[in-house]
């Protein structure tokens, strides 16, 4: 029997805690809410499983692989993202590497001395790391677990993580995104460089991260867009532009029509709002209540 | 819809999903699995790993949700992520287990570092012959005497509703002083 539901009850931090504790093996599929019309018996809208958005895939309760669709995934994409391929490296070798898969075309690049065993793993850590990061921000969509699933079967580098680690950074930075999300609510404003931008660039360390947004920083382009660009994921994007805006390197260029209030309720990569804290004493007295009427 | 909720802590063994499935309307989300030392497995078969999930739906717009932790010290790191948002927090402890007393203590001060909520203390297994009584274990637990120390049985819807509207009341005196 497969472990399903929806995230906005069971979130991705308690479904690796589980999947962490109980030792499990398989897939984690992670999928588009589509709105059913119906609502459930909390008022919540239904949302039922539709195109898959991401996979995470465990052995014996550890994260070993995770991928999310749209966004390239081979081996290629993976160092290159990780720094360890240029732009145009990475063209030429998907034009000649056609049809070869990941593990045969790591063995090839140590093979040629391009990368070491190290680089690779430490690449494809990263990657799977930021995808369950990513993940672990979603609130609202579907998922299920499906157990004893062999994950070795396709051709993936698969490099065991431990889960604890990452639910406790996870969290972390759960926090921080909610901070980031905050600031940056929208994602289709654009950026701007500030007004003397020679100067705040002086003497600037930026990572490989930031160079490839900062190239496309223009008004004309939108957050989402260079995101896309990129390859990068909602949360990525926001950090990274968060970072570059309190350095002063770029300006968040919000249109006049758009006020941050009014973009809030559009935001899809915040979390699920947390529960009041300190609620009315009215609420409190209907708990009350409630509770005296049960036997 | 507004959601409200209060976590079930306590030690190991001291009736903490035995307490939500008394009350809950629906069948309570458990996360129990086979407890892997000989220790842990002379108390009972299984133990909550993640932590159970009850809930009690008071209209269309408003739904209290309970939470319990794990009880076991290597599953902690979970109590502050259950801890979050809780509007009070209930400590189990098993009155017949003096031996468990200590945990309780350390696992109530835990919890009232994660936020300063209101809380109330369940004397759990008030059923079983050697269960301390409840002046006893607020001795033996150095309870200061303003914190609600109540006599409960698990099993017993009424008696688990009782420690929830006692906690409830702490919540209003709270909200009230504050005001």
């Amino acid at each position: 029997m497969p472990i399903q539901g929806n995230l906005r009850d069971f979130s991705t931090t308690q479904l690796l805690n589980l999947i962490n504790l109980s030792g499990r093996t398989g897939i984690l599929r992670v999928f588009e809410g589509m709105p059913t019309g119906e609502r459930d018996s909390n008022g919540n809208e239904k949302l039922q499983a539709g195109k898959e958005r991401a996979q995470v895939l465990f052995r014996a309760g550890k994260l070993v692989y995770a991928s999310v669709v749209g966004q390239m995934n081979d081996l290629i994409a993976v160092l290159n993202k990780g720094g360890k391929l240029t732009e145009n490296q990475a063209k030429v070798l998907r034009e000649r590497a056609k049809g070869t898969g990941d593990k045969a075309l790591a063995m090839r690049l140590i093979g040629a001395n391009y990368v070491t065993r190290n680089d690779i793993v430490a690449c494809v850590q990263q990657y799977v790391l930021d995808i369950v990061y990513g993940v672990m921000v979603w609130n609202r969509e579907p998922f299920r677990f499906d157990e004893n699933v062999n994950v070795d079967a396709a051709d993936r580098i698969l490099v065991p993580i431990d889960i604890q680690n990452v639910i406790i950074e996870g969290t972390r930075r759960l926090k921080q995104m909610d901070e980031i999300a905050k600031h940056i609510d929208n994602l289709d404003l654009c950026l701007r460089f500030p007004a003397n931008p020679k100067e705040k660039y002086e003497g600037v360390n930026l990572s490989v991260e930031e160079w490839r947004v900062v190239q496309y920083v223009n008004p004309k382009n939108t957050i989402r867009q260079i995101a896309k660009a990129h390859n990068m994921s909602e949360s990525e994007i926001r950090r990274i532009v968060y970072g570059l805006e309190q350095a002063g390197l770029v300006e968040i260029v919000r249109p006049a029509t758009t006020t941050r209030k009014d973009t809030a309720a559009g935001t899809t990569g915040g979390r699920p709002p947390r529960p009041n804290t300190q609620p009315q004493k009215q609420v409190v007295n209907r708990l009350i209540d409630k509770l005296r009427s049960m036997g | 819809m507004q959601t409200v909720k209060m976590v079930i802590t306590g030690p190991y063994s001291s009736g903490k999903t035995e307490f939500i499935r008394s009350i809950s309307e629906i069948d309570v989300v458990s996360t129990e699995r086979d407890v892997t030392t000989e220790a842990e497995r002379r108390e009972k078969g299984a133990t909550t790993v993640a932590m159970d999930f009850g809930r009690i739906t008071v209209d269309d717009d408003l739904v209290l949700y309970l939470f319990g932790t794990p009880g076991q010290r290597r599953f902690d790191f979970m109590w502050e992520i259950l801890a979050e948002g809780m509007l009070g927090f209930i400590v189990m402890v098993d009155s017949s287990k003096p031996e468990t007393f200590r945990e309780a203590k350390s696992i109530l001060e835990t919890f009232r570092a994660y936020a300063p909520t209101p809380y109330v203390v369940a004397a759990n297994k008030q059923d079983h012959p050697d269960a301390w009584s409840p002046d006893d274990l607020r001795i033996a637990l150095r309870i200061d005497p303003e914190v609600k120390l109540l006599p409960c049985v698990a099993r017993e819807r009424t008696s688990v509703r009782d420690v929830l509207l006692e906690l409830l009341y702490a919540i209003l005196e709270d909200m009230e002083e504050q005001e």
